[in-house]
């Protein structure tokens, strides 16, 4: 690989949106609270969508197509986020805690 | 006489050298979010993630997605879930130390499980070419008109979606506001 050209590579930024995916993972898995995992999940959609772009960019015959998914998924997350946050406040007000672990009522 | 470097002979590595910068800021932004107990730090490591992600869109020839990316997700989805973070409790309570490691090692070894497999795949594929669209393609016209005409479908599902959110967490959040105890 051209070091000096390393940015216009696919791969570069394969492995980026893997490391970010796998990262959202890991936060996912760790986080105690609600808001630990909406923030995982905001980085597992981010690294999906810069696979979009790199493959649109790269690979697709029309370029626009990766643009639009990356549009498209941004969307989704900001509804996404509106509906977590709202939900949260709900189970805050109830429980005075948004850590999974208080929220046991339905446990069997 | 010859000037031995020209100022356009530093280009490609200083374009480089931004481009490691870029990722590096992602990464550890990224790790930044996952890892830390306090909740406040999460947040600035998402924003700082989406900064550089933002950057990279900007290496793949988009610059109006890198400044959607800004505009919206470090704009509005930070600043939204920081404002949530002020009405409950800040930190996470930390785990006993035993059960802590336990969680990390389970974590690491599940996010392992997804990255290993992907980050060979990209290696073995045969993907290093240049990019295969014209300098000019993709530009923010094309966007525009795909999509009103072939994307109009979705596009006006996700306007029906965003509107459906706004209205379904105006009512979430609201049921209940009267029967707080003190």
């Amino acid at each position: 690989m051209n070091l000096m050209n390393w940015s216009q590579t696919l791969d570069v930024y394969l492995i980026v949106g893997a490391l970010l995916f796998a990262i959202g993972i890991l936060g996912f898995l760790k986080h105690k609270t609600l808001i630990g995992m909406l923030i995982s999940g905001e980085l597992i959609l981010a690294g999906a969508s810069l696979n979009f772009m790199a493959f649109g960019y790269f690979r697709a015959p029309n370029p626009v197509t990766g643009q639009a998914f990356t549009l498209f998924i941004i969307g989704i997350a900001a509804a996404e986020t509106a509906i977590v946050l709202s939900i949260m406040i709900a189970v805050y007000r109830n429980y005075r805690s948004i850590e999974t672990r208080d929220l046991k009522e339905m446990e069997g | 006489m010859t000037i031995p470097f020209t100022p356009e002979s530093f280009y490609g590595v200083v374009s480089a050298l931004i481009f490691a910068a870029f990722i590096v800021v992602t990464l550890v932004g990224a790790l930044m979010a996952a890892t830390s107990v306090r909740l406040i730090r999460s947040v600035c490591g998402l924003a700082l993630s989406f900064t550089g992600l933002a950057g990279l869109y900007y290496y793949l020839n988009n610059p109006f997605l890198a400044l959607m990316q800004i505009l919206i997700y470090v704009g509005a989805v930070c600043v939204a879930i920081m404002f949530a973070m002020m009405l409950a409790e800040l930190n996470e309570t930390p785990r006993p130390l035993a059960r802590s490691i336990l969680v990390g090692l389970v974590s690491l070894l599940a996010a392992a499980l997804f990255a290993v497999p992907l980050i060979r795949l990209a290696g073995r594929s045969n993907w290093m070419s240049a990019p295969a669209v014209k300098a000019n393609a993709g530009q923010i016209q094309d966007l525009g008109r795909a999509l009103l005409t072939q994307y109009g479908f979705a596009f006006e599902l996700i306007s029906v979606v965003l509107l459906l959110a706004i209205l379904g967490a105006l009512v979430v959040a609201r049921s209940g506001r009267g029967r707080i105890q003190p």
